[in-house]
């Protein structure tokens, strides 16, 4: 049961690092993503692809570091996916969602625009790497650690929590300390206002695609490097990202991140009830549980 | 010496004028009050003049430059801050952050600008780490009014500054505005409690129907009879 804990807390962060950005975009851009989970896949595979085919040909050596399943290879390809997804996310906001903003859309016109942009992304996927599941590292499996209460741990899934730590930690001093993150908080909150005091708010949209798309390559490529690359994993995570956004309050990035760790623990410790393949559905129920009891998430008093 | 006027602005949402052919002239240094009732298009022309809305007709005139149609981040740097009638503050937002904010533009050190509000609104010193949204209507006003006094503006435009305050606190508002106008903040005010705007207005205008009725100092308007009966309460 523990054991079922830490992976679920393993889960949640990646799940964290998607709804994070999915709540920021819903916040600023004030639509919800529909192709958020398939940015989390374009980051896999932009970092598999960086992986096994330019650092490979540039010639730098596959060796994996100690009791990890990967090596230098791997730390260049992560932020270079991460700032590609960045690039691939704001190019879509520009060349799809500025014209339905400039137009006055509405919001489902927005939603069914990135479901659209969902399966380009898929369907890109699909023909470039085919529909079997592919690893950074096929083969390499590394011994779990023991650890007291008889969990067991595999050295990876102790760095995707550091690595998420950190990201979120870089993330939130951003946002409270820079004059750009403490711009795009202010746009969050009341966008007319942020139009007033002379900030350009396109400028805010850019960054804010930019800095979801790279949470989002972040959450892909980990979750690559924990299981497995599948076309379909990043639209498997979009219910959990969903139920995750809405549970911390649409638009709140700390509630994303308490909510993405409480889906990912629900989702692994009903494995122990239910069978694994009904996962999915565990975010679901609690997405609609959220929606009937709480709509407003577990951090909405405050909100207007 | 005039600042800035509007000369035959008319203007609106999409289709509906709601200003027909308006002029307004501000002097540097003095307070111009806009009166009239519910749906005078009093809001409207100050939109109109910040950029938030373009004029359909007419030129908006800032010193000797016409700022017409400019967006307004553009007109923000051209020195007119507007602070708007509601969801003037960022609620989630401290204080501090809120006034810095304000000063988005400025790439300059402001600190002395940031001291100078707080001693204008000692209050918001004291409870500077405090989020705007969890302050009384009063003290969002005077978060509202410090945010767009941080970049130090020639002219402000002030929406309904009284709007939903108790009398006390209205004249406590209004006298922070005159306090303001005396720092050399040339100041348009569109009010409902019309008394106490032309009561600290060199110059008042009366809209109706969105259209310009009357327009004289102050005092004049004050204890002019058919002002004194439409919009003072008798």
């Amino acid at each position: 049961m523990i054991e079922l804990i830490v992976y679920g807390i393993v889960l949640g962060s990646i799940i964290s690092l998607g709804a994070i950005g999915l709540t920021l975009i819903y916040g600023i851009v004030r639509f919800a993503n529909f192709s958020h989970g398939d940015l989390m896949s374009a980051g896999a595979y932009v970092a598999l692809f960086m992986v096994t085919g330019v650092l490979s040909w540039i010639g730098v050596p596959a060796t994996t570091f100690g009791p990890l399943s990967f090596g230098w290879r791997m730390v260049i390809a992560f932020p270079v996916s991460m700032l590609a997804v960045a690039g691939v996310a704001i190019l879509f906001d520009q060349i799809l969602y500025r014209k339905l903003r400039q137009k006055g859309s509405g919001v489902v016109i927005f939603a069914m625009s990135s479901l659209g942009a969902a399966f380009i992304l898929r369907m890109i996927i699909l023909i470039l790497w085919g529909a079997d599941s592919l690893f950074y590292k096929p083969g390499l499996m590394r011994p779990a650690l023991q650890l007291p209460m008889g969990i067991k741990i595999r050295p990876d899934q102790i760095l995707i929590l550091f690595v998420v730590f950190i990201l979120i930690g870089l993330l939130h001093l951003f946002l409270q300390n820079t004059k750009m993150g403490k711009a795009m908080r202010a746009t969050a909150d009341n966008m007319e206002l942020a139009l007033v005091s002379g900030i350009n708010t396109e400028k805010i949209i850019i960054w804010t695609w930019g800095i979801g798309g790279a949470m989002a390559a972040a959450g892909g490529i980990l979750y690559g490097i924990d299981v497995q690359l599948h076309p379909y994993m990043g639209w498997n995570f979009l219910i959990p990202l969903f139920a995750a956004t809405i549970l911390g309050t649409i638009g709140n990035m700390y509630g994303a991140l308490v909510g993405g760790l409480v889906i990912g623990v629900a989702q692994q410790v009903s494995t122990a009830f239910l069978m694994p393949t009904y996962k999915p559905a565990v975010a679901f129920i609690i997405m609609i549980l959220i929606l009937l009891f709480r709509p407003k998430g577990i951090f909405g008093e405050n909100s207007k | 010496m005039t600042i800035l006027k509007t000369e035959g602005i008319t203007a609106g949402y999409t289709k509906v004028d709601i200003l027909h052919e308006v002029n307004i002239r501000l002097k540097s240094g003095e307070i111009v009050s806009v009166i009239g009732p519910n749906g005078a298009g009093k809001s409207t022309l100050l939109k109109t003049i910040f950029g938030i809305l373009k004029p359909r007709e007419g030129n908006v005139t800032l010193k000797n430059e016409d700022i017409t149609g400019l967006k307004p981040d553009r007109i923000a740097r051209k020195g007119i801050s507007y602070v708007p009638q509601v969801d003037n503050i960022f609620p989630s937002m401290t204080i501090q952050e809120n006034l810095e904010m304000g000063a988005f533009i400025r790439n300059d050190d402001y600190s002395q600008r940031l001291d100078e509000i707080y001693d204008l609104f000692p209050i918001l010193k004291e409870r500077r780490k405090q989020k705007a949204g969890q302050l009384s209507g009063g003290q969002r006003q005077m978060v509202a009014m410090g945010r767009a006094l941080m970049v130090d503006p020639r002219v402000l435009l002030l929406d309904e500054p009284s709007a939903g305050l108790s009398p006390i606190l209205v004249s406590d508002i209004f006298e922070k505005i005159i306090e303001i106008n005396e720092t050399g903040v040339s100041i348009i005010i569109v009010e409902q409690n019309a008394r106490e705007a032309l009561k600290m207005a060199n110059h008042g205008y009366v809209l109706a129907m969105g259209k310009n009725v009357l327009d004289d100092k102050g005092d004049a308007l004050l204890t002019n009879e058919e002002v004194g009966r439409l919009y003072l309460g008798g």
